[in-house]
């Protein structure tokens, strides 16, 4: 392993949570708990697993141009990504709501201007708090939990048949995994061989109203896609070495099955003062003496990252 | 009366031939919506997706995305219905070039209420970027590819299958947004669409003999629709505009004559026909149009009703109108 990368890519993570923090007291609230469970994956995933075009400098993101119509072709944000080379990946992020902490993902790693946050849900930004297709990174719409894996899986069956390198890269939250929608997908991604797909699944076990083993229960969650023909790996979504590995591994290993990482984390990760809280879909402050103990862990965390201190 | 046997069966298979960028799609009615030649055809661009409509519909937009022109096979119902989410966000929002190919509209199969598309103009013309088709006979099928195809966008389009009618000559095909003139006439102005068409030329033709002249329009572009000629005709008329449809009177052709003619000013009454805010049952279609007066004798009646005239037209005086057989050999086994 290598651990130059892994340390680069551990740093890049802590990055991304401050970075939704420092938002998220600037907004007086954000998705914040997402960045928690989410930074090891999607720095990893920029960082190392993503064949992406390469940029020179960060890109900057413009106003929203309009909606797509026939006097107006759509735009995405896929130039922060693959750019649609045939020897890129596309990057399908699923659960839109984790559009802050892409965003953050995207500065973190030299892909996105940093203004990018302050222009975050700005009236006539294309940084939207729900991203959409044109917004930074985002290449579909995906706001409607659900149609993200099966328009990933047309675009996958696609590429597949026109024979590019490049693979379609999922990355899903477990709440979506809830609906019909999903299992309609994995059911045909297998069906139809789509072995160029890889989706990394955020287990963080909540959703907007709670625990999801208190709204909807979806495990035994490996077993059930197992069942329905994808090949499953179970993971510590936090432990960036096993996320390169099982990665390495999957890649490896010959397949006709689409591959699902499950990913187990934690909402809290590397941000102990959440603990505290019960409710983790989007944080915000009750008052302006909890604000402040926010500001003030983010200046503690801060200065030991400029003094070298890991998290 | 020319009756063709599973025309867009076949057409689509030559019709294909030269486009590899074409794929079908379907929902387990491969031949119950004529997509079995082309599946046999060509097997590498046909997708079998099961009875799964959500996924299949942003399935064919994430493939559309790529290049590909995925023209989606099932019920007309099962479309909009079923996966009115995905058909929104997938395919209509990004507009992309996803074809939807709905069969048996309104009250075409005996399926009833849980197989019958009666709002499904309503629905799908309130979409942004949505363009809606309707065929109304042999001719009007055959030619629904080529203008579905020639629309860089998202096209829903209603099609017949089995035995259907040639009314427009085979050289006439569909044009996107053209408005076929099928009688000319100053007393009134009818519209009609899909298999209405044939009861209006029924109706109309009955008329001419008692001295009514009706100026008889097929409507097959749903949407966009915009004709300020039409209005104008509607005006110049001496009774106004009846509208006759195989759809819900709210939302479909009859709503669109509403609107087209409060925008250009019309004073002149508008009579719509279509069923009349109420679900079906399952029954033959012949039944259902009569049950829900959206035949050509119901139009007979509505129209002597406006002129003020009885004219004593029975069923027998219209044209002959062909109904093919319970087992027909063209007739697909499956609802």
């Amino acid at each position: 392993m290598d651990e130059r990368l892994v340390s680069r890519i551990s740093y890049a993570a802590d990055g991304i949570r401050l970075r939704v923090l420092d938002h998220t007291l600037n907004r007086r609230g954000g998705y914040l708990s997402q960045a928690c469970s989410s930074a090891d994956i999607l720095a990893s995933l920029y960082l190392s697993i993503l064949k992406l075009d390469d940029l020179d400098h960060p890109l900057v993101p413009g106003p929203f141009s309009g909606v797509p119509s026939k006097d107006h072709p759509a735009v995405t944000g896929a130039s922060f990504n693959g750019n649609g080379r045939s020897d890129c990946d596309n990057f399908i992020l699923s659960p839109a709501q984790y559009a802050l902490p892409l965003y953050a993902t995207l500065v973190e790693t030299g892909r996105l201007d940093n203004v990018a946050m302050e222009n975050y849900n700005i009236d006539g930004s294309s940084v939207e708090q729900i991203g959409a297709e044109h917004s930074p990174g985002m290449e579909v719409t995906t706001g409607s939990l659900g149609q993200g894996i099966s328009q990933a899986a047309g675009i996958a069956f696609a590429r597949k048949r026109r024979g590019d390198s490049g693979r379609v890269i999922v990355f899903l939250s477990d709440g979506e995994c809830q609906s019909g929608e999903f299992w309609e997908a994995v059911q045909a991604m297998s069906f139809h061989k789509l072995n160029n797909m890889l989706m990394f699944i955020d287990i963080n076990g909540y959703q907007c109203d709670g625990i999801m083993t208190s709204v909807m229960n979806i495990e035994p969650f490996d077993e059930r896609i197992r069942a329905f023909g994808g090949r499953v790996f179970r993971i510590d979504g936090h432990d960036i070495p096993l996320i390169l590995s099982t990665y390495q591994k999957a890649c490896e290993e010959p397949t006709d099955k689409p591959t699902f990482i499950l990913c187990d984390t934690d909402v809290c990760r590397h941000m102990d003062i959440l603990r505290e809280r019960t409710k983790f879909h989007y944080v915000r402050f009750s008052s302006e003496e909890e604000w402040q103990r926010y500001r003030d862990y983010y200046d503690e965390k801060m200065k030991e990252r400029s003094a070298g201190w890991k998290f | 009366m020319e009756i063709l046997k599973n025309v867009h069966a076949k057409n689509i298979v030559e019709w294909a031939k030269d486009k590899p960028n074409t794929f079908l799609l379907s929902a387990d009615l491969t031949s119950s919506v004529e997509a079995h030649l082309f599946r046999d055809a060509y097997p590498d661009r046909f997708l079998s997706m099961g009875i799964a409509e959500q996924n299949m519909l942003a399935f064919a937009g994430g493939m559309a995305r790529e290049g590909l022109i995925p023209m989606v096979h099932t019920f007309a119902v099962f479309i909009y219905r079923r996966a009115y989410d995905q058909i929104s966000m997938s395919v209509a929002y990004p507009n992309l070039p996803v074809k939807m190919f709905g069969f048996l509209p309104g009250v075409m199969t005996p399926g009833g209420a849980t197989h019958q598309a009666i709002e499904d103009i309503s629905v799908m013309r309130s979409l942004p970027n949505m363009t809606i088709i309707e065929c109304g006979d042999a001719t009007d099928v055959e030619s629904c590819l080529d203008v579905a195809y020639s629309v860089d966008g998202p096209v829903y389009v209603r099609v017949l299958r089995g035995e259907i009618p040639r009314l427009f000559s085979k050289n006439d095909p569909m044009v996107l947004g053209k408005i076929r003139t099928l009688h000319e006439g100053d007393d009134l102005v009818l519209l009609t669409s899909g298999i209405c068409t044939e009861e209006g030329m029924r109706a109309v033709s009955a008329m001419e003999d008692h001295g009514i002249n009706i100026q008889h329009y097929h409507v097959s572009t749903l949407k966009p629709f915009d004709h300020p000629e039409i209005v104008e005709k509607i005006e110049k008329s001496k009774y106004g505009c009846i509208v006759l449809e195989n759809h819900s009177i709210i939302g479909g052709l009859g709503t669109i004559i509403a609107e087209q003619m409060a925008k250009y000013g019309c004073s002149k009454k508008l009579y719509k026909m279509g069923l009349n805010d109420v679900f079906v049952h399952g029954a033959s279609y012949r039944y259902l149009m009569r049950e829900n007066d959206i035949d050509a004798m119901a139009l007979v009646a509505k129209i002597e009703s406006i002129v003020g005239q009885h004219f004593g037209i029975r069923e027998e005086d219209l044209e002959e109108t062909y109904t093919p057989a319970d087992l027909s050999d063209a007739k697909p086994e499956a609802l």
